[in-house]
């Protein structure tokens, strides 16, 4: 990469970070995150104990399963206004007006938009990390690190399917619309109970597999659970699917890779869809 | 450098089967200062949009000879532009002037001396973020960013739209200054322009239907004796023609003054306000030499 195209990537970049952390919407975002680890932690529930899970190791397992319940909609709704409300707003006319390379202020937005999406939540594992040190735990590296790569993964994901959505919308109604109803149907098919229904009316287990796996929520649901549960006794038949067809090591893989490479080609298509139309 | 700036061939575009520019002709030397002048609807900020890489359409952009893409950075490094409406961008004016001169090569120093020639106060309103600006002070910052960048071609959409009087009139004396490079300002306002343009293109339906250099026949320093008659005598147009140093015959119903040259279409411009009033008008060029004897 060039001095100059580095530069173009890191001034959008730093435009969209400095934007967003400006914005009402972070704040609240960082404030739920770490509010929540802080909730967590008071709650005494690292001094829990499930399936021998204890101390932070146990608040993951919690802390994730939320995550996974607040960021996907978090980035949807935050995102998906972003480039078509600055094309109603005439911001992009403007800015666009400058000799940036659209690559780079498409990428650089998307960088620094990943930047503030997993900034809190590493602050919050920080702020877990920190008191597990305090009180004596021993501090479970591998586990943040999986854990911090899955966020980064969905963050991606759901950044990419916003860029997508927010480069195709006439208006920012039809862009907030539209990301609403995927991520709506993303946790229809989350429901291990519609995936039960599926199975039990015949239909073909590879295609109910197929769906559970395309789908990154329950990716990221299933990697999240692997950890402390390796034989997905949880999941009940489903599990032997998975197990059979990727092994744990696999599927850990799997949901670190899938839900990234998905987002870049939703985000992708998007830079596509400017690139080849009307940029205002 | 001997072509034109700019050529612009068989331009065209369509939104939705309905087209808007209907293959557009134009050249722009470097040299042109020219007034888009049209009503709403008339295709002149969709040119523009063309220019900047911002539309797609069909027919060919060349910058200096050499066709440019949608979005070129070749070609938007040789525009500067102002757009009719400041953008409610919420960043700071700081990062704002950090962006343009990171990007758009602005000078910073040229910023400031600029903003100051149109009495804004940069350093008072550095950490206030540009859509708290009252849209004077906006237009103001977007036309000192514009005129700071070493650019070939300044591109002005309404630019004098938000600006006091004071304001405005600083804005005009800066683009006098910048006449060493080629300009488009659209605008409504002929008149107040005039005087800064040698060429004026008029649109309508999306086509040219009007385009004419002034200085085909009108020399800045050229005279004319213009007389000129009215059906009935009216204190407005009394006064507009005082403030043009025209002197009023005794009837009170014919007006005798001299307009130079480069003043012409805003005189006439100013003058289409009264149309309904006017019986009779004739010029009378007298040349530079005469006009001195005539002030005499």
């Amino acid at each position: 990469m060039s001095g100059k195209a580095r530069s173009g990537l890191i001034l959008s970049a730093g435009l969209d970070l400095k934007e967003a952390m400006r914005s009402r919407w972070f704040h609240i975002y960082s404030l739920v995150f770490t509010g929540l680890m802080v909730l967590l932690i008071s709650m005494g529930i690292t001094e829990s104990r499930v399936l021998g899970f204890t101390g932070l190791s146990r608040l993951l397992v919690t802390f994730i399963q939320l995550t996974m319940a607040i960021l996907p909609l978090f980035v949807l709704v935050t995102t998906v206004r972003s480039l078509v409300g600055d094309r109603e707003a005439g911001t992009l006319e403007y800015l666009l007006s400058f000799p940036i390379k659209l690559s780079d202020w498409y990428w650089g937005k998307l960088l620094g938009r990943l930047f503030v999406v997993v900034v809190p939540i590493g602050i919050a594992l920080v702020i877990a990390a920190a008191f597990s040190l305090i009180k004596g735990h021993a501090l479970p590296y591998l586990e943040i690190a999986y854990y911090s790569g899955l966020v980064v993964s969905l963050a991606l994901c759901f950044l990419g399917f916003a860029f997508f959505l927010s480069s195709i919308a006439k208006s920012t109604e039809f862009a907030l619309g539209l990301s609403l109803l995927i991520w709506l149907l993303l946790v229809a098919f989350l429901d291990l109970i519609l995936i039960g229904v599926l199975i039990r009316e015949n239909f073909d287990p590879d295609f109910v597999l197929a769906i559970a796996l395309a789908n990154p929520l329950q990716t990221f649901r299933t990697a999240a659970m692997i950890l402390f549960d390796p034989q997905l006794v949880l999941l009940g038949p489903a599990a032997f699917l998975i197990l059979d067809n990727f092994g744990s090591q696999g599927y850990v893989f799997w949901a670190l890779a899938y839900p990234s490479g998905l987002g870049l080609v939703f985000a992708a298509l998007g830079f596509w869809r400017m690139r080849s139309g009307d940029l205002v | 450098m001997t072509g034109p700036l700019i050529q612009i061939s068989a331009l065209e575009k369509t939104f939705v089967r309905r087209s808007v520019l209907h293959s557009l002709d134009v050249e722009i030397a470097d040299s042109d200062r020219i007034a888009l002048i049209g009503s709403n609807g008339a295709g002149k900020t969709t040119l523009i949009r063309c220019l900047l890489g911002h539309y797609r359409h069909k027919g060919d952009i060349l910058l200096d000879g050499e066709k440019v893409s949608t979005h070129n950075r070749g070609m938007l490094e040789s525009i500067a532009f102002v757009p009719q409406l400041p953008p409610p961008l919420k960043m700071p004016v700081t990062d704002l002037i950090h962006f343009s001169c990171q990007s758009g090569k602005a000078e910073k120093e040229k910023i400031w001396d600029i903003a100051d020639q149109l009495g804004l106060e940069l350093d008072l309103l550095l950490a206030i973020p540009f859509n708290r600006l009252s849209g004077g002070q906006k237009q103001k910052l977007l036309i000192a960013i514009a005129l700071a960048r070493p650019a070939k071609l300044f591109i002005f959409d309404e630019p004098s739209a938000n600006l006091d009087p004071a304001a405005r009139a600083a804005f005009l004396d800066l683009l006098a200054q910048h006449k060493d490079r080629a300009m488009v300002i659209a605008s409504h306002r002929l008149e107040e322009i005039a005087s800064l343009v040698n060429r004026v293109i008029e649109m309508d339906q999306g086509k040219i239907v009007l385009d004419d250099r002034i200085s085909d026949r009108l020399k800045e320093g050229d005279r004319r004796l213009c007389t000129l008659r009215v059906a009935e005598s009216s204190a407005a147009l009394t006064k507009t023609l005082s403030d043009w140093t025209f002197s009023q015959d005794e009837t009170g119903t014919a007006f005798h003054g001299h307009v130079a040259g480069g003043d012409m279409i805003r005189f006439l411009s100013t003058l289409s306000r009264y149309g309904g009033l006017l019986s009779d008008i004739r010029f009378e060029n007298l040349g530079e030499d005469e006009i001195s004897s005539h002030t005499d």
